[in-house]
């Protein structure tokens, strides 16, 4: 039987013993350079980018619903209705979500949409409707902090707005992102966010509905994670 | 030290050739993997650019482990991940038992992790009344099977698509027979996913460990990765004692290549980054993450110069979609954790020269694997060298196990053999022999045989060419023989 | 070797091609002479000690290799009709040599060693004529000689000078034919399984003839296509080069 106090003293000799032997081992030595032209050479102009990111992400399944800043919170709700969604899961305190459901309200108001997809707030602790979140949501809404254009991604830092099981659990997630975020690749996405410097408890980097291909390398789609994965692409490049 | 167990890789994978099943499976799979990786990097130029960078990551990474560690423990602590450590599996098991145990938990679901197969996780923790369910789609699929993974990424690749309908039909609750991949998947999915609602705690293997912000890199496609390490209330994550890098813009290429190389995938559809349990305000994510850093041998690895090469691995698997012996004998032929090429360098070095000597023999020295290898690791050198480590025991070298798989026998050989071939006369002689009565050699002799099972004996031409051209400089140089 | 093309060379015969190849060997003689080189064979020569090194014997391999290397005394380019043979004295040696007291020596003689399509190519840039019947052949490509001495199609582009021969691809050229040195004979299963393999790739090609710059594998696939019972022959690329392009 073991108790977390023995556990820890082990694991403080077990600590000092590694440690010195790999000092032991002696380290040091000229540390060869590290030459980046390779990575600095992924370049484009944004408009590329947006479509680099954008072909990138459609040849793993990621399906995109053209936006402009004026219109995005219609266009989400319009591919809800079509979809014939239940509910949409968003963040009520994050910039987006906010907007998504004032917008979602004036339109109600304006006697457009009764009876369609609801706005389901994530404004409790998960443990207080872990079964309905992953038995009772169609879908999740999330805004994004950028883009990778090189592979195709979206950049994803969960929060107390916006928290982390939004863009896994529903079945579909939907995903803002402003064409004016999208990063040439990883690493300057790593750079331009200020990632190396402070990072939240979870980022991440998304590229398409979750998928495996462990039955015979066929790739199937929605193995545990969102079985689509849909990025509202506002275009706002002649503004930025 | 180990339980001395001598392992014959040879009548291991004698065995799986005879199954032609198998062999296809492999075989097309392989070809596949081929295939996408080299579709990824159209620009050999490019990728070699990218290779150099990465193994200059990972050789600094080395170069300075031991403050890395310490620094990345020390930024994992400041972000409230609990860090571990542990000289043995048997210690990493403990550890992880009693974190379990702290909290009362029953139930595990498990991402995958290379590390908590070598540890034997699963066994351990069945044995104390816990239960750790794969959730990785290839490792669930072996898990109901009761085998192991047959490759470090996908671990249920010797299996074929019927193979796997059978299966879930006998073992899953209600499945009706389908060799519909969609609906298999689906099945699973519907499995695993009330498991990860259910789940007391959940378990991760580590990427990339990034020193200057503390972070654990997941690298992933299904997202059962995130299901475990961000749905249950605690997550415990493992990892070997190399992964440390120093920045995430050091992640950034190493991603980029490991994707690549791996699957021929440009990019996973996750990469998720985890800096510490559920933050103030957040409503999701666990309360407590655990990091187990597990030596293992490593530190003996890395007290070798050339053997530290072998710690670089970023577990892409590339040098076994490579290996024309993997590809023939799939990876449950090597009875160990790590198959292929990797397995064959990484394996002796942890349980002992001589107890795997076959393995480090069960190699053509063809390259393939050092040529795919993102980080460069010199595997075919590697092997040479181990090959020397079992049979001598050099002054300052600490390989386990070294020089215990000399023999009498071999050594006689290659003595006779240098006897003979540093002694031009004598060579003269033999070759002479050789040349007349080499046909006369039966087929059976010792050696011979194993040469004749599948070839015609070779038969060695009527005169040398040194004599021939003896003869020419006796007869003035005429250029007819 | 000063910018212009060397006049003589020394000629390396390898023991696989002493004993089992010696027409290849002639012809990479004559190859070189053709070419307007003086060749130099030094009697003596037994085995670069690759299968000692190989099995970690090193004390063997190097007392070997010593015996060898001091048959090539003068500053001349040493060819090997043998990928193989040659990645181990050019790129091996050095690493065997390393902190022996002979090791500058040993270094020295390795950088003077090619392989022959490779010196036929880069050093000499011959051309050929093809004097021969139109032929189909299918190229395997030594893994040694490519991934260790870093062959780049220097084989395949003399081939390509010949007007009549078609050079059908083989599929997974790269892949090794299962020879391995003793690699044949302690892993016979696996060994004999790859070499089944690329006998049916190379059947697969409809070539009459498989060309390689190794003996080893030269005669691993020669045999197993023997005892297949297969029209496909197997012949070295030196004796091939010498038949197509000069008549008897
Ligand atoms: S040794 Fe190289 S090729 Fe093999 S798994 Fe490790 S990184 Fe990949």
């Amino acid at each position: 039987m073991t108790d977390a106090t023995t556990s820890s003293a082990a694991s403080s000799s077990a600590r000092a013993a590694i440690l010195s032997r790999l000092r032991a081992a002696g380290g040091g030595g000229p540390l060869p350079p590290l030459d980046v032209t390779v990575l600095e050479r992924r370049q484009w102009p944004a408009r590329e980018r947006m479509e680099r990111l954008r072909k990138g992400m459609e040849a793993v399944h990621t399906e995109f619903l053209e936006a402009t800043p004026g219109n995005w919170t219609a266009v989400a709700r319009a591919f809800c209705d079509r979809e014939g969604l239940k509910n949409l899961l968003y963040g009520p305190g994050s910039e987006a979500g906010a907007r998504l459901a004032a917008d979602w309200a004036a339109d109600r108001g304006a006697g457009q949409g009764a009876g369609g997809t609801q706005l389901m707030p994530y404004d409790r602790p998960v443990e207080a409707f872990k079964d309905e979140l992953f038995n009772g949501v169609d879908a999740g809404f999330t805004g994004t902090v950028g883009g990778v254009a090189e592979t195709g991604g979206l950049l994803l830092m969960p929060d107390a707005a916006e928290p982390r099981l939004m863009s896994l659990v529903p079945p579909i997630h939907l995903a803002l992102l402003r064409a004016s975020t999208i990063q040439d690749s990883f690493w300057s996405a790593v750079k331009a966010l200020g990632w190396g410097r402070r990072l939240p408890p979870n980022a991440l980097m998304i590229s398409g509905p979750s998928k495996t291909a462990d039955i015979e390398q066929t790739l199937a789609y929605g193995v545990h994670g969102p079985k689509r994965l849909i990025v509202i692409l506002v275009d706002d490049l002649e503004l930025a | 030290m180990h339980a001395e167990l001598e392992v014959h890789f040879r009548d291991s994978a004698a065995k799986a050739l005879l199954d032609p099943q198998l062999r296809a499976n492999f075989r097309r799979a392989m070809d596949g993997l081929m295939a996408k990786r080299k579709a990824q990097f159209p620009d050999p130029a490019d990728l070699q650019d990218l290779r150099d960078l990465s193994t200059a990551i990972r050789s600094r990474s080395l170069l300075n482990l031991p403050d890395l560690l310490e620094q990345f423990e020390a930024n994992c602590t400041k972000n409230g991940i609990r860090v571990h450590w542990a000289e043995t599996c048997e210690e990493a098991n403990e550890l992880i038992l009693g974190i379990l145990q702290s909290k009362g938990a029953k139930t595990l679901v498990k991402g995958k992790s290379m590390v908590s197969e070598e540890m034997h996780l699963n066994a351990f923790l069945e044995q104390h009344g816990i239960e750790a369910l794969e959730s990785d789609l290839g490792e669930y699929i072996i898990q109901l099977d009761g085998e192991t993974p047959s490759h470090i990424i996908m671990p249920a690749i010797h299996k074929n698509k019927d193979q796997i309908a059978r299966q879930f039909s006998q073992k899953i609750k209600d499945a009706k027979y389908t060799e519909d991949v969609d609906e298999l998947t689906a099945m699973a999915r519907k499995v695993l996913r009330q498991k990860f609602l259910d789940a007391d705690a959940g378990l991760s293997g580590v990427n990339f460990a990034v020193a200057e912000t503390g972070t654990l890199c997941l690298v992933e496609n299904e997202g059962n990765g995130r299901m475990s390490t961000h749905v249950p209330p605690l997550h415990i994550a493992v990892m070997g004692l190399e992964k440390v890098v120093a920045r995430l813009e050091d992640v950034a290429p190493l991603y980029a290549i490991l994707t690549r190389s791996a699957t021929g995938q440009a990019v996973s559809t996750y990469f998720n980054l985890i800096t510490g349990p559920r933050g103030t305000g957040e409503k999701d994510g666990p309360q407590d993450v655990h990091l187990v850093i597990l030596d293992n041998g490593r530190s003996r690895i890395y007290a070798d110069p050339q053997l530290r090469a072998t710690l670089r691995c970023i577990r892409c698997g590339a040098c076994m979609n490579h290996c024309p012996v993997y590809t023939r004998v799939g990876g449950h032929a090597y009875e160990a954790v790590y198959p292929g090429p990797i397995g064959k360098i990484l394996t002796p070095q942890m349980e002992g020269v001589g107890v795997r000597h076959d393995l480090i023999h069960g190699s053509s020295l063809c390259g393939a694997c050092g040529e795919v290898c993102p980080v460069e690791i010199p595997i075919p050198e590697i092997l040479v060298r181990l090959r020397r480590e079992a049979t001598h025991t050099d002054a300052g070298s600490q390989v386990a196990g070294k020089g215990t798989g000399r023999t009498r026998t071999e050594d006689w050989a290659w003595r006779l053999w240098a006897g003979l071939l540093k002694r031009p006369r004598l060579y003269r002689l033999a070759a002479w022999f050789a040349t007349r009565f080499g046909k006369a050699l039966p087929a059976g002799a010792p050696l011979i045989q194993n040469w004749t099972r599948t070839r015609t004996k070779p038969v060695p031409a009527r005169r040398s060419l040194q004599e021939r051209m003896r003869s020419e400089a006796q007869s003035g140089g005429t250029r007819h023989d | 070797m000063n910018g212009s093309k060397p006049k003589k060379v020394y000629f390396y015969g390898t023991c696989l091609v002493d004993l089992f190849f010696p027409d290849a060997g002639m012809a990479g003689i004559q190859l070189l002479r053709a070419a307007g080189v003086e060749v130099v064979f030094p009697q003596g020569q037994t085995c670069c000690g690759q299968p000692a090194y190989n099995c970690g014997y090193w004390e063997e391999a190097r007392d070997v290799a010593r015996t060898q290397v001091a048959l090539f005394p003068e500053d001349l380019p040493v060819i090997l009709p043998s990928g193989s043979c040659a990645g181990m004295m050019k790129v091996h040696y050095p690493e065997l040599f390393h902190g022996q007291p002979d090791e500058a020596q040993v270094r020295a003689f390795s950088g003077r060693v090619y392989e022959l399509t490779q010196f036929l190519v880069q050093v000499l840039g011959v051309k050929l004529t093809d004097l021969g019947e139109p032929v189909k052949v299918t190229w395997h490509s030594s893994c040694h000689a490519v991934r260790d001495l870093g062959l780049k199609g220097e084989p395949q582009s003399l081939i390509g000078q010949l007007a009549n021969v078609e050079l059908a691809p083989l599929a997974r050229t790269h892949e090794c034919c299962g020879f391995g040195g003793t690699f044949s004979v302690r892993q016979p299963e696996i060994s004999g399984a790859m070499s089944c393999d690329k006998a049916a790739d190379a059947e697969a090609t409809g070539a009459s003839v498989l060309l390689s710059t190794d003996g080893g594998c030269l005669m691993n696939v020669n045999g197993t296509l023997e005892a297949k019972g297969s029209a496909l022959k197997v012949q070295h690329i030196a004796e091939f080069l010498w038949e197509r392009t000069h008549a008897r």
